[in-house]
């Protein structure tokens, strides 16, 4: 079958091409046959049994880029630059590759990219190497079809040499290349030492989505196997020869620093090598997790609290509200709210509070690190290369070049290890500097320490304010935020902070996309002694909920029914609306619920994807409600994997869910009171809705979906329990007001 | 020394004897299929069997339990455990994968004691086990899907 293509397509595609051409010359990932290249992955020397032993490959090699390896064994290794930490990359870009190279999808394997942000760059990020904002698909949806293609042309230029034929008479399919008129055929493996010899092609062309095969499919996914044996390997399952595992004792306060400490108690415990100080705090190391636990528990540590932060989550929130008296920075001016309030018919106003939120990954946060003659050598579930490489390099005195990374599996994320301050990477660093190098270090943070060592989701206070006029339209909006900056003070404020304005701490309220005439959105960024960063979702953790309850209140408010009060408002978001309709309708929006039951809607953009909810609550007697049923719509352009971005819509509704029902840290004289599941509470098995989810048919560009369905649930949930009781709910976790 | 005997093999492991077995599987004998998560029994990572009993590894010293038999993750091979983990890779339930095995130990003692169970049983036997990635609908479905392909 010959591809079809307009000439449009290949203007964009002969363009770009160029570039990326460019980029794969100057990195010398060009042809590689003949010169032996291990395609292997960089695996740690283990003491203990082999895990996963993977073939050298002494093959001759297609190499024709940075992503794509072909062997002579009819294997398709494609280079993965994105962490996989459950959101399908491993099977994303993987399909993206193999829908261009015509690839059976059996012989594709996969395979973690090493650090080196001059080929594995985040498109999005500049020179920067990294996972985050729901970017992976987006960002190489261009770039990894292109890679695929380039690797096709060269194996049909290959066949077309070989059998003297011409190439537009050769067609591509499962990882089989045909020439129907002469009726010849060779597998992939068979034209690789070929296929190398010929000139990396100056142009490729993409296919039309009508002729996709893998894209839109439901493939298995290729991290399924190891992940339902065992063999996967994490982090924390990385052992080193003479690897000494380390636990640090933190300061009790956000802020404090070690004075000086006791060790001979810690020193007399069988196992315990050495007990050092590092700038937050001290290190015990032992020959393993018990011995270094048990090590740490009986550590004497003097802390100098002078700097530290001393307030609780209510002295906090209380600072927030004396701020939102005052007007903040602009961060959206639309017509004159002001004036447009005093015209209304009626105002309507709220306020919300939202608490820290800890990311309370499955993993907790670890790393292995060694220094060696190179520099040294990083095993983590590599979230932000370029920012770790960075200041690792700085800790060692070393060039960022110099710190090798291996990306391993990393057991959730939800932000945490792509940390602006690269806080356990560098923990890690300085304890194995401050041994010498001597052994090979695995940090491990225990749950508490995990919990406790800050990097949360900020506070957050939120006062809306808006005016109805006399036939119920909305006519003014004003909303305050006030919240810690997650960017300010670190080396991304330049790049995402506009006009003083912290975009993570305005996104989903700054774009609000319903139509009203007069908006004013402002922001307060006080200094809180804090540390905090990104959660999935980010600022749509709670602009979400104070947007998407306070819009359904102005609509019980003057009678109108909430899901056709947004419908009329997003008249000019046919995406927003899109998703809100279909939502509404699968879950039968308007059909009546027998009492105690309710069903709430919201709908919310982010990351370029948009996700509209419907949740069906029952409250019982005492007040106890359950979440019964969700009902999740979602427009992210074409589907690459329609399974993963099912799994995403489920998992990352439920996340959003924990926060919902549940999860808060809260902070008391500066000591934070939760410590580990049973009072950090997240999300479990009989908690969870029966869910739905309804993919919008889509030709645009691949958006990302690990995070857009988490901010949606809360608010869904809320209005939910609204339509059941007819109260209304201003704080997360949600509870009835006594 | 304490004496283990581990997916049918024996190892003699050089840890104290409050050593929990989730350490002394993971750092001393090397299976690292097995999580730690939490470390006091609340979120089942850590799930292995005890003479074919679901426990919790991470707060069971390894003294309480020399001379019986352990099975971890790895050395799982019943018709019932090759079911449920079919089941798992059927449905795509793994996200992140950590808590995985976990859930599958887990799930493997269910179906061991109950062939058929019922949406209250899965969820009185597998609300102990978290997933922070919430695969929990697939999960549901899994073990459905696993018992049926039992019978
Ligand atoms: S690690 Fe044992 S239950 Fe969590
Ligand atoms: S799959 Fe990630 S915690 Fe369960």
């Amino acid at each position: 079958m010959k591809k079809q293509r307009t000439n449009h397509e290949a203007k964009i595609v002969n363009e770009s091409r160029r570039a990326f051409l460019k980029s794969g010359v100057a990195t010398g990932a060009g042809l590689t046959l003949g010169i032996y290249l291990p395609a292997v992955l960089a695996r740690p020397v283990l003491a203990g049994p082999v895990k996963t032993g993977r073939q050298t490959v002494t093959q001759p090699t297609l190499k024709p880029n940075a992503f794509v390896h072909i062997g002579t064994d009819e294997t398709v290794t494609v280079i993965v630059k994105h962490l996989e930490m459950g959101q399908g990359t491993y099977t994303g870009l993987p399909t993206l590759v193999g829908e261009e190279l015509d690839a059976a999808w059996s012989q594709i394997r996969v395979e973690a990219a090493p650090a080196d942000a001059t080929r594995y760059n985040n498109l999005f990020w500049g020179p920067t190497q990294g996972t985050g904002g729901s970017t992976a698909i987006a960002n190489s949806y261009d770039q990894m079809r292109k890679a695929g293609a380039v690797a096709r042309e060269m194996l049909v230029q290959a066949a077309a040499e070989k059998w003297s034929v011409a190439a537009d008479g050769i067609t591509v399919q499962e990882g089989i290349v045909h020439h129907r008129p002469s009726q010849r055929k060779a597998s992939f493996g068979a034209l690789v030492e070929l296929a190398a010899q010929q000139p990396v092609p100056a142009e490729v062309f993409l296919k039309d989505p009508h002729e996709f095969r893998l894209i839109g499919k439901v493939l298995p996914r290729k991290d399924n196997a190891d992940k339902v044996n065992g063999r996967a390997m994490y982090t924390q399952d990385v052992k080193l020869r003479g690897m000494l595992t380390a636990l640090v004792a933190h300061p009790p306060r956000f802020g404090a620093t070690p004075k000086q400490f006791d060790s001979a108690a810690t020193k007399k415990v069988e196992g315990v090598v050495d007990v050092v100080a590092i700038p937050n705090g001290v290190a015990v190391l032992a020959k393993d997790f018990w011995s270094a636990s048990r090590g740490r528990d009986v550590l004497q540590v003097d802390w100098d609290e002078t700097q530290a932060f001393t307030l609780g989550s209510d002295e906090v929130m209380t600072r927030y509200k004396s701020l939102a008296q005052q007007r903040g920075r602009v961060a959206r001016n639309v017509g004159d709210s002001q004036a447009a309030l005093k015209e209304s018919a009626r105002v309507v106003e709220a306020a919300y509070e939202f608490p820290y939120l800890a990311h309370a990954a499955m993993e907790p946060m670890n790393c292995v690190i060694v220094l060696n003659q190179q520099g040294c050598e990083i095993w983590n579930g590599e979230q932000f290369q370029t920012p770790d490489q960075m200041a690792v390099a700085s800790v060692l005195g070393l060039e960022s070049a110099q710190v090798k990374i291996n990306m391993l599996y990393a057991g959730g994320s939800f932000g945490r290890r792509a940390n602006p301050q690269s806080d356990y990477v560098v923990e890690a660093a300085h304890i194995v500097n401050a041994i010498g190098g001597r052994a090979p270090v695995k940090l491990v943070w225990t749950r508490e320490d995990d919990m406790r060592a800050g990097y949360y989701r900020p506070m957050y206070y939120h006062q809306l304010k808006a005016g109805i006029d006399a036939s119920g339209n909305p006519i003014a909006w004003q909303h305050r935020i006030v919240g810690q900056s997650i960017l300010k003070g670190t080396s991304f404020e330049q790049a995402l902070a506009q006009d003083g304005i912290d975009q993570t701490s305005v996104e989903g309220a700054a774009n609000l996309p319903y139509g009203i005439p007069n908006i004013t959105v402002d922001l307060h960024s006080p200094d809180i002694g804090v540390p905090v960063q990104w959660w999935r979702s980010v600022g749509s953790t709670h602009t979400a909920f104070a947007v998407e309850t306070f819009i359904d209140e102005l609509a019980t408010t003057v009678g109108s029914d909430p899901f056709e009060l947004r419908r009329d408002l997003l008249r000019e978001h046919p995406r927003h609306r899109g998703v809100l309709e279909l939502a509404a309708r699968k879950a039968g929006w308007g059909r009546p619920l027998p009492d105690g039951r309710g069903r709430g809607i919201a709908v919310h953009e982010s990351f370029n994807s948009y996700v509209a909810q419907v949740a069906e609550v029952t409250v019982a007697g005492d007040r106890t409600f359950t979440v019964d049923r969700v009902v999740i719509a979602v427009d992210c352009g074409i589907a690459v994997n329609p399974d993963v971005i099912r799994a995403q819509m489920e998992g990352g509704m439920g996340f959003g869910l924990s926060a919902a029902l549940s999860s808060k840290i809260t902070l008391d004289q500066g000591r934070v009171k939760q410590s580990n599941f049973h009072d950090y509470t997240v999300l479990r098995l009989d908690q969870m809705p029966k869910v739905e989810v309804h993919i919008v048919k889509s030709t645009t560009a691949p958006t990302g979906v690990g995070e857009p369905a988490t901010p949606v649930i809360a608010p869904a949930v809320a209005n939910a329990l609204h339509a059941a009781t007819g109260r209304r709910f201003y704080e997360l976790p949600l509870r009835f007001a006594p | 020394m304490i004496t283990l005997k581990i997916n049918g093999a024996t190892y003699k492991l050089n840890v104290a004897p409050d050593t929990p077995l989730l350490w002394a599987i993971r750092d001393a004998a090397g299976l690292t299929g097995t999580k730690y998560g939490c470390g006091r029994a609340l979120c089942g990572a850590c799930t292995v069997f005890v003479d074919g009993q679901p426990t919790r590894s991470c707060i069971m010293p390894v003294s309480a339990v020399a001379r019986q038999p352990i099975t971890t993750i790895e050395g799982l091979n019943s018709k019932t455990a090759h079911a449920v983990q079919s089941a798992w890779r059927q449905l795509d339930v793994v996200q992140c994968g950590y808590c995985q095995s976990g859930q599958i130990m887990s799930a493997t003692a269910l179906l061991n004691d109950n062939p058929d169970p019922s949406d209250e049983h899965i969820d009185a036997a597998m609300s102990g086990n978290i997933c922070r990635c919430a695969t929990y609908v697939r999960i549901r479905a899994a073990i459905k899907l696993a018992a049926k392909s039992l019978t």
